[in-house]
């Protein structure tokens, strides 16, 4: 028998005991508020690079706006915006690669284009049509709304890469919120004993619909809990869109290695949690205000600035070029293919069974035979 | 007083955290915010922080949890934000809540409730919309209570409150403020385990429950015949005499559920006519149900629940056979 499993009492500075005082909680930032930086810590991007960073945030902002106009004017369901998070977005889609699988919540946007999911696709998904997900996973993404219940397929996926001997990474993206659920635990976990190239990529901004971080958990952060679980953890200020870009560089690479790490970014919400919510009712102004001088994409700018970088930048005409870009988008959502009823039933199984093959038949004959129906049948808008 | 099914609701909590100091309500975002659908709204105010609790996101814990305060002999009011979201702790329903009574020989029990909105109709996301009450009403020991009306959904929520065993009380999201009826304004139960009969009638037995029984009411009315319809009210467990009965009289019966066709609650419910009044039905007993699919996204999800023409067309099938 080998030795190494007896128990041997008091040792170590704190005798065997662990507290929430033991796990000093910093904060990666490459970018100070006040726009100052550390130039040996910016990461090794081109000039292009740089700019591109910016022009990804105003997609992502635009996005956003533009989204929950559409939602005022009754033109798609219920929206998730992720205004103020821009940089914890675009940072984090920029260090993933094209064969890289997302694993969302839909709070990410900006990340799936960047993998080539086009805009049309994702307004498509906010109107409630089943095929905006099959051009997801065309891209190698998913959106889950049961919040945490797509961890345990990330870490599935990313065994998978690692038995197949691939390249690439399963990367997970979620919330505080998620966080407390079990299948998040269960699956980072798991992650970690099996060694699979999973990037957990957790967006802490600030509140679960109501409720705030401190009520959702009593650690200090996500991102110390990787100790329990067995894995690295980063911390990053998810306003920075540098440092998120480096922190999530850097968990692709070692989950490459067969490390699994979870990255928790901290930012913050500043629309509603969806546009069903109201706000007001749980948080106050002068929070939102705080947050909204730490906006991630005027910190950036005075990058760019010291840069050097900023002269080549018009940002009205960039912000012009990704609404003409988005109403493209819309005008596509606006013309897509003629619907019927054959899509609901479609897909469940790879061949339909005669059940509810008899089900569809029936239900169409039905409908000939009793437009009527229609009537309780709320036309949506086309697409 | 006028009411709306969640303001029954809302006043059924108030009601009965007022009338009994062991309830407890908890769940993610009920407190500060008073809930997503505003059920919970002003407990928080009137009773306090102790009392009325916002959770992680966590549902395994919130069921786990509600059965471990029943146990130690609180009253626990747990919301799920909504009802597709319950299947994670499907599973402390089934190897906990259910079996403390039975497994510690009536030492302990688990009088908890459960409180979550189910159903379509509302143009939500995935996993918003689904009606599962069959697979509930399939776990021994578990009470699973569907109300339709205001005056059902308070007095079957107090009703819940004070039952001895674990409710499930499934709340029709698509109704919750689509009409007001009469509340009265003292505390009152409606029994769990009874059917209502929401009309008298001769030809026919239709049964329902929950959002189902706006669009069977309306279907009936349009036809023109004259049936008996029966709004379950509980579905676990059944008021299988008020069924059978009725059915007995009309020698016909049909029934109307949202949730999928296949091994939904309507089957069982074939199966107990047959089991009881097969030699006096003229007719097999017609189901007009979901269809055997997921609830379609929002563009689409109108057409799978079953609206008043398809009622019609099921009755006109029971009727003409
Ligand atoms: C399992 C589950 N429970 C509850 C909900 C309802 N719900 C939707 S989003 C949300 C909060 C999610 O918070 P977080 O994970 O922090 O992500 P955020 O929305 O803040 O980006 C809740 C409770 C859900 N979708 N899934």
């Amino acid at each position: 028998m080998n030795n190494d499993h007896k128990l041997v009492a008091s040792v170590g500075a704190d005798q065997g005991r662990i507290s929430q005082e033991n796990l000093e909680i910093g904060l990666f930032q490459i970018l100070a508020p006040d726009g100052s930086y550390n130039s040996e810590a910016v990461p090794s991007l081109d000039d292009d690079a740089f700019r591109e960073l910016y022009r990804w945030m105003l997609v992502e902002r635009t996005f956003d706006k533009r989204m929950v106009k559409l939602q005022r004017r009754g033109q798609i369901g219920t929206f998730g915006s992720g205004r103020g998070q821009e940089a914890s977005i675009i940072g984090s889609g920029y260090a993933l690669k094209d064969d890289d699988w997302l694993l969302g919540m839909g709070r990410e946007a900006g990340a799936m284009f960047l993998q080539g999911l086009p805009i049309r696709d994702l307004i498509l998904f906010w109107r409630g049509l089943e095929d905006a997900n099959r051009e997801m996973a065309k891209h190698n993404q998913m959106i889950a709304i049961s919040i945490g219940s797509h961890l345990p397929l990330v870490t599935g996926t990313a065994w998978g890469m690692k038995l197949a001997d691939e390249d690439n990474v399963v990367t997970a993206y979620f919330g505080d919120g998620a966080s407390s659920t079990g299948a998040v635990h269960e699956a980072v976990n798991f992650a970690g004993v099996l060694d699979v190239p999973a990037v957990f990529f957790c967006q802490n901004n600030q509140y679960a619909i109501s409720t705030p971080f401190e009520k959702q958990t009593n650690a200090r952060s996500v991102a110390q809990r990787a100790i329990g679980y067995g894995i690295n953890g980063i911390r990053v200020d998810g306003n920075d869109v540098l440092a998120v870009y480096e922190a999530v560089s850097e968990a692709r690479k070692a989950a490459r290695a067969g490390n699994p790490t979870l990255v928790e970014s901290v930012t913050y919400r500043r629309d509603a949690h969806t546009t069903s919510d109201d706000p007001g009712r749980y948080r106050n102004e002068s929070e939102v205000e705080q947050w909204q001088e730490r906006d991630p994409i005027a910190r950036y700018e005075s990058f760019l600035r010291s840069e050097g970088l900023w002269s080549e930048i018009d940002r009205e005409t960039l912000v012009e070029e990704i609404n003409d870009e988005f109403d493209a988008a819309l005008a596509a959502a606006d013309e897509y293919e003629q619907r019927s009823v054959d899509e609901i039933f479609e897909y469940l199984y790879d061949e339909l069974p005669p059940y509810l093959q008899r089900q569809l038949v029936e239900f169409k004959a039905f409908l000939e035979e009793r437009p009527d129906a229609y009537d309780h049948i709320e036309q949506r808008v086309k697409g | 007083m006028q009411e709306t099914i969640v303001g029954a609701i809302n006043d059924a909590l108030h009601t009965e955290m007022a009338t009994d100091e062991q309830v407890v309500v908890f769940g993610e975002d009920v407190a500060e915010s008073g809930g997503v659908f505003r059920a919970t709204d002003g407990l928080k105010d009137r009773f306090g922080g102790e009392r009325v609790t916002d959770t992680p996101l966590s549902e395994i814990a919130i069921v786990g949890g509600a059965v471990g305060l029943a146990m130690y002999g609180y009253r626990p009011v747990a919301e799920i934000q909504f009802s597709g979201f319950l299947p994670p702790a499907f599973d402390q329903l089934v190897t906990q809540a259910s079996r403390i009574r039975w497994r510690t020989r009536g030492e302990w029990t688990a009088p908890l409730v459960v409180r979550t909105p189910y159903g379509a109709g509302v143009n939500a996301l995935e996993h918003h919309s689904e009606s599962l009450e069959g697979a509930y009403g399939h776990i021994p020991g578990l009470k699973v209570v569907v109300p339709s009306t205001p005056h059902d959904a308070k007095g079957l929520l107090i009703a819940a409150i004070r039952d001895p065993d674990p409710v499930l009380f499934l709340e029709p999201k698509h109704i919750y403020r689509s009409f007001s009826g009469d509340l009265p304004e003292d505390s009152y139960e409606e029994p769990i385990g009874k059917a209502a009969v929401r009309r008298t009638g001769s030809e026919l037995t239709v049964i329902s429950w929950g959002a189902m029984m706006e669009p069977t009411i309306a279907a009936v009315e349009n036809y023109g015949v004259d049936a008996e319809i029966i709004d379950l009210r509980t579905i676990s467990p059944l008021d299988h005499k008020t069924v059978v009965e009725s059915v007995k009289r009309t020698g016909r019966a049909m029934i109307v559920h949202e949730a999928a066709r296949t091994g939904g609650f309507g089957s069982e419910l074939v199966a107990r006519i047959n089991d009881d009044a097969l030699m006096y039905l003229e007719a097999p007993v017609e189901r007009v149900t979901g269809f055997d699919i997921p609830v379609p996204l929002l563009s689409m999800e109108d057409y799978y629940l079953p609206n008043p023409p398809r009622i019609e067309e099921g009755i006109r099938r029971v009727l003409d056979y």
